[in-house]
């Protein structure tokens, strides 16, 4: 018998559609209309069946596991906990108290995607606005080193191109490689890599009406950057959307900075806004959860009792090429397959836990694998959208695993009362 | 079971003032001595010799929230200092004007504060807001959910069509699970969006048949017709800006005896302006407030150092970020407000953060009636709240006042009217303007007081050299009827309540919001309210 469900959010990638129409046959989705390729895919392969937890290798009951995943928590001395992008923000937030609790080193997938983004924030800040503004006002709309119709289809046609005033505004994409998205702009610049700084730097300077001498800059005629700077100056309302195209190339975050100044330049005249184009579904509400709770967005060190902001010291990978961390617990990532390679050796050297609905590389190494229910899909949660909006996620299929949550919950429980006797509560 | 015994106890609302007294407190109310069965069997404070007042109340502070958090991330150097460790019963974490949800909670309570208002929360952001004020431990708190911009509304107002403005502004709060509702630079924030810089009250709303002025007073009367508890909770046009005492004199004269409440005067009682520079125009402002008895105000008391202004009126953080230069974030909302932060330098060196030090103390000293009169720092624009004890001291000690005044540049001091005001806060007049009247102003009738009844939220402090000590550490803090705070310190923790309304609204309003929703926002209507999930422990205040 199949079933359907509607305003089904897909919590694939950071736009978050709300829109979705769910089919279900009994525990496995057979439809999710109105889902991208990528939504679809991860709603049909999502199998729910409960699985035993591991405990090296051998199948064994959870509590168990969960145990076992304590002890080594608490006996590591300098404990990483790594991921985050993938989970709600209910599991986040247990994971912030395990890392205070622990004294461990906290990072998000952010360090690997738009940590240079968070950093170009925080020495210029960053004029933005709700994915709504966009789509009703914007007239000008730039996608800037980011491929969104692979990494995220509906983004043109929910928010930054909708088809009903698609006309009525002009879609400029700057990056190094034709792709998807240059086939469908009205204007695709090809710049050369690592000229982005560069580039960013003399549309300042264009912006402010000063002359340059340059005849091209990053492969590109003059003439074609003072026709964007125009566009830029004349627009109603624009938009840059930031991709890992700019954040991890050349330049890092003093593009993202010389990017934000540039647009909050572009203020003095007309209305414009940055974003970057947050990839994975909650990478947005990690951010938001790590910073209220601790202060600071990603790499943090509770080490010290309180904690201790550092990017490039406490990143993941930092931290793993240089042998910092003796235990790890990751959550809802899988940094093998991701990291790079100087910091998944060490990876494989230390003892891991994993808590992940599916199985993946980091699942494969780990001492201790706790399978987990999927938001989204057979657990309720929220989710932040890329702009910062909060969607609270239903479930399609009823549970039978038990949450990052409530498995955080519970190895929060036992690492208290290993360490440190009852908190008293009122 | 709990008694706090001899102390000398601070009770407005019940007309104690300084009398030795004992308090009773029995599954979180207070209870009549004559009421407590077994009084051995009881915990016993002794509070001899010590002062005894209702818990604080914070009427306008911006403690959790998007705008809250980006200030956070946007300024890691505000919280390198200022950070606590967990030690078992607290979590660890801090900063200096945007401390962290915890830290908030823990600084609030050892103070004395138990209730705390967050003062802008945006519809559509509303599950942030309240993820985080879960996150912040202890207090009671609710939140004023942001209409002042709010299209739809403006649609319905354009449309000359009252009852619908009202049942929508009602839905918006339930869906929002808001407190109260709060008007910021009302039109002003969508004239920005479509490019106009300035607003003022009679100026039209760009694309819009509305201008501020009906804004505000449509608002006022749905406030009254839906029977709030609190509010409309007024944010003037032309906040921050030189000559603007002018607006909010004419906008109190418009609002023509309905009741609301003026958020952070002190931003709104300015002279000056064109060519003329800033002066004190608190004289002329606290004269119209004091006139008319159905506003109340908070202060916005600017204190010096370093602090992040944050607030909804998106125009005025970037007219903050053009004159200083200062990094700049801001936020529009959909359909709905702006939100912009900037990190600010109060230096008490600098004429204009001198000026509204001195605005501030004179609106403090010349409005006449405590009850609608309340301490805030507009947190943390004009500064964190945990400078409250500091300007406690300034209101009750005219010698301490004069010297900070004397401290200050020439030019501040020629420019208002501070110098000449002789005035000193009693006691029992600093528990009106920080628990008493803000209670009785947000309608919390079990707050502020400590009436057979009321809920225990009780602070007790020890006598000091002088009252900025007082203030800053309670003695005792009992929230809820539990011991939380002893001796300054956090000594357990338990969640505290999410304030909310619930006016009721009629349900014909929905096929034409849904259709708002389909047509305008990039949320499903479906998926647009806040669920009970963010509400965990609700406590629905009854709308009259
Ligand atoms: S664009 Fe992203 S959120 Fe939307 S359906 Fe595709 S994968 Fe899901
Ligand atoms: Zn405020």
């Amino acid at each position: 018998m199949t079933r359907t469900v509607e305003h089904v959010v897909c919590p694939t990638c950071g736009c978050l559609c709300d829109d979705l129409v769910v089919e279900v046959d009994g525990t496995r989705v057979t439809q999710a209309r109105r889902a991208c390729p990528n939504g679809r895919t991860f709603f049909k392969s999502y199998d729910p069946t409960p699985r035993l937890p591991r405990v090296h290798g051998r199948e064994v009951e959870w509590n168990e596991a969960i145990a076992e995943a304590a002890r080594m928590l608490t006996q590591a001395r300098s404990p990483l906990i790594y991921g985050l992008s993938s989970t709600a923000t209910e599991a986040q937030r247990c994971a912030v108290e395990l890392a205070d609790r622990l004294g461990a080193i906290l990072d998000t997938t952010s360090s690997l995607c738009h940590g240079p983004a968070v950093l170009a924030m925080q020495s210029v800040g960053l004029p933005g606005c709700t994915l709504g503004e966009i789509r009703s006002n914007a007239d000008l709309v730039i996608f800037w080193g980011c491929n969104p119709a692979v990494s995220h289809p509906r983004h043109f046609a929910r928010y930054s191109l909708p088809p009903a005033n698609r006309r009525s505004r002009v879609a400029v994409v700057v990056d190094v490689r034709p792709t998807a998205t240059s086939d469908i702009a009205d204007l695709f610049l090809q710049v050369e890599p690592g000229s982005d700084l560069e580039i960013l730097t003399a549309l300042r300077a264009l912006v402010h009406a000063r002359p340059l001498s340059a005849r091209a800059i990053g492969g590109v005629p003059l003439a074609n950057w003072e026709d964007l700077a125009g566009r830029m100056k004349s627009c109603r309302m624009g938009v840059v959307f930031a991709g890992v195209g700019l954040t991890m190339s050349q330049g890092r975050d003093l593009n993202l900075g010389e990017l934000f100044s540039l647009v909050a330049e572009l203020n003095d005249c007309t209305r414009f806004a940055a974003m970057p184009m947050r990839g994975h579904g909650n990478v947005a509400g990690a951010d938001q959860v790590l910073t209220w709770q601790s202060g600071y967005p990603f790499a943090v060190n509770y080490g010290r009792g309180f904690p201790r902001y550092g990017p490039g010291e406490f990143s993941a990978v930092d931290v793993l090429a240089h042998g910092e961390a003796d235990a790890a617990l990751i959550i809802a990532s899988d940094p093998l397959a991701h990291l790079p390679s100087s910091s998944a050796v060490h990876l494989r050297e230390i003892p891991v836990v994993a808590i992940d609905p599916r199985e993946s590389l980091t699942t494969r190494i780990a001492q201790v694998v706790l399978p987990t229910a999927c938001y989204g899909l057979d657990a309720a949660g929220t989710y932040y959208r890329m702009d910062g909006v909060p969607i609270r996620l239903r479930p399609v299929i009823s549970s039978a695993r038990p949450t990052d949550e409530q498995a955080l919950q519970q190895l929060l429980d036992s690492v208290v009362r290993v360490s440190a006797g009852a908190v008293p509560t009122c | 079971m709990l008694g706090i015994l001899n102390g000398r106890v601070y009770d407005p609302a019940n007309g104690v003032d300084g009398q030795v007294q004992d308090i009773w407190v029995q599954d979180g109310r207070i209870v009549a001595a004559d009421q407590v069965p077994n009084r051995e069997a009881a915990e016993i404070f002794d509070a001899a010799g010590l002062v005894v007042m209702p818990g604080g109340v914070d009427i306008h502070s911006h403690i959790a929230g998007s705008k809250v958090n980006a200030g956070r991330r946007m300024c890691p150097e505000d919280h390198r200092a200022d950070t606590g460790a967990q030690n078992g019963v607290t979590r660890s974490g801090g900063g200096h004007s945007v401390p962290t949800t915890f830290a908030t909670g823990y600084h609030y309570l050892e103070m004395g504060y138990t209730t705390v208002m967050e003062a802008a929360m945006p519809p559509l952001l509303a599950r942030h807001t309240h993820e985080e004020m879960n996150d912040v431990p202890l207090l009671d708190k609710g939140a004023y959910t942001l209409m002042g911009n709010n299209r739809f509304l403006l649609g319905c107002l354009g449309h000359r069509q009252k009852a619908k403005a009202r049942d929508f502004a009602a839905w918006l709060l339930e869906a929002s699970r808001g407190y109260a509702i709060k008007i910021v630079n009302p039109g002003g924030v969508e004239n920005w969006k479509a490019g106009k810089r300035e607003t003022d009250l009679d100026d039209p709303v760009l694309g819009w048949d509305a201008t501020p002025r009906e804004i505000i007073l449509a608002l006022a009367d749905i406030s009254t017709e839906l029977g709030l508890p609190h509010g409309p909770h007024l944010h003037v046009n032309r906040l921050g800006q030189a000559g603007n005492a002018s607006t909010t004199i004419r906008t109190i004269e418009a609002l023509d005896g309905r009741r609301t409440h003026l958020a952070h005067l002190q931003f709104a009682s300015y002279g000056g302006g064109g060519r003329h520079p800033l002066r004190s125009a608190a004289a002329e402002v606290a004269a119209a407030v004091n006139a008319n008895h159905n506003v109340t105000a908070d202060i916005g008391q600017v204190v010096f150092g370093p602090t992040t202004t944050m607030t909804a009126d998106g125009p005025l953080e970037h007219t903050l970020h053009q004159l200083s230069g200062s990094k700049w974030l801001n936020n529009d909302v959909e359909e709905e407000t702006g939100g912009g932060v900037v990190p600010m330098n109060h230096a008490r060196r600098n004429t204009v953060s001198a000026l509204q030090w001195c605005i501030g103390m004179e609106l403090f000293l010349s409005l006449e009636d405590p009850w609608r009169t309340f301490l805030t720092t507009d947190h943390p624009n004009g500064g964190p709240f945990t400078a409250y004890p500091e300007i406690i001291h300034c209101l009750m000690d005219r010698e301490f006042r004069s010297q900070m005044l004397s401290s200050l540049p020439d030019k501040a001091q020629s420019r208002c009217g501070l110098a000449g005001l002789q005035r000193e806060y009693s006691l029992q007049e600093i528990v009106i303007i920080t628990r008493a009247g803000t209670a009785r102003a947000l309608g919390l009738a079990n707050k502020g007081h400590l009436g057979v009844g009321a809920d225990a939220d009780i602070a007790v402090y020890a006598p000091q050299l002088n009252w900025s000590m007082m203030f800053r550490r309670a003695r005792l803090v009992v929230k809820g009827g539990r011991v939380v705070v002893r001796d300054g310190q956090v000594v357990a923790v338990c969640p505290g309540h999410t304030l909310c309304v619930t006016p009721g609204w009629d349900e014909g309003i929905l096929p034409s919001l849904r259709e708002h929703f389909e047509q305008h926002y990039t949320v499903g209507f479906d998926n647009y309210a806040v669920q009970d999930d963010y509400v965990p422990y609700c406590e629905v205040i009854r709308c009259k």
